[in-house]
């Protein structure tokens, strides 16, 4: 038996953690990775709350299933459109920090 | 604390440690590294919430697709100078952002009143799947969202493809 406040307490840790690799890291695929730790975080959170619910009702629920298998399905989207921007933008800076590209400063 | 609350606690601090050694490790080959344990670990969270299925597919999805995915793009984007610092200027800011924005979650979550509540053992009459596979082509159900994110799936492949694309004298 463990407490929901655990899964809620690690969900935000781990949320934490993506947003700090999210807003400070400067290499563009770390910042990606990032992003998927917060996707994890909020998934724990989901499913958290869906075995709760199911306690609750007495049956099995399937909403928070279903809201996390469709953040399944957008970090799968997400990751392969991110990595072919960095790859193509690779390709004309040869750089993959974000510092670095300048393109649309004045 | 029993087995269960012990699997639990090591689970999350593995899981933990692994997310800050990802963000803090200077070669990306390693962050990634990092991250498959880190994702490793959440799907361990899935099978003590028995969401077994959820499990299955983070090992599936997440470590093998996505994870290797990454490792890809790092390989094709690997600068022979790994130089510079692997934080911005605004790396204290961010982390005041981050753990302001962790405290606030940690302590609303932490006061309140049903968090308490033991997640109890669902057992096998809580199998969630067949109602899920069903409530997911089910037009009462979530057969329109369902379709919507097979055509999203659809047009990132596209996307991705065409953006990736290498055109002539593009090459700088």
């Amino acid at each position: 038996m463990i407490p929901l406040t655990w899964y809620l307490i690690l969900s935000a840790v781990l949320f934490s953690i993506g947003l700090f690799a999210v807003l400070a890291r400067r290499h563009a695929i770390a910042i990606l990775m990032g992003v998927e730790l917060m996707l994890n975080a909020v998934n724990i959170n989901l499913l958290a709350f869906w075995h709760y619910w199911s306690q609750v009702r007495g049956a099995p629920q399937v909403n928070g299933m279903v809201f996390a298998a469709m953040v399944f399905v957008l970090a799968a989207a997400e990751t392969a459109v991110a990595l072919a921007l960095i790859i193509s933008a690779y390709r004309r800076h040869h750089t993959v920090v974000v510092d670095e590209m300048t393109l649309l400063k004045g | 604390m029993n087995v269960l609350q012990w699997v639990f606690v090591i689970t999350a601090f593995l899981t933990v440690g692994a997310a800050v050694m990802m963000v803090l490790s200077r070669r990306m080959m390693h962050a990634a590294l990092w991250l498959a344990v880190a994702l490793l670990g959440v799907g361990v969270i899935f099978i003590t919430l028995e969401a077994s299925f959820f499990a299955i597919v983070q090992l599936l999805v997440y470590i093998g697709a996505i994870l290797i995915l990454i490792v890809f793009a790092i390989m094709l984007t690997q600068r022979t100078d790994e130089s510079g610092p692997r934080l911005n200027a605004y790396a204290w800011a961010a982390a005041g952002v981050a753990a302001l924005i962790g405290a606030i979650l940690t302590f609303s979550m932490a006061g309140w009143m049903l968090g308490n509540t033991g997640l109890l053992e669902l057992g096998p009459a809580f199998d969630a799947i067949l109602p899920l596979g069903q409530a997911l082509v089910d037009t009462e159900g979530f057969a329109v969202p369902f379709e919507v994110a097979s055509v999203l799936l659809l047009a990132a492949l596209i996307g991705a493809i065409y953006i990736a694309f290498e055109r002539k004298g593009e090459r700088s």
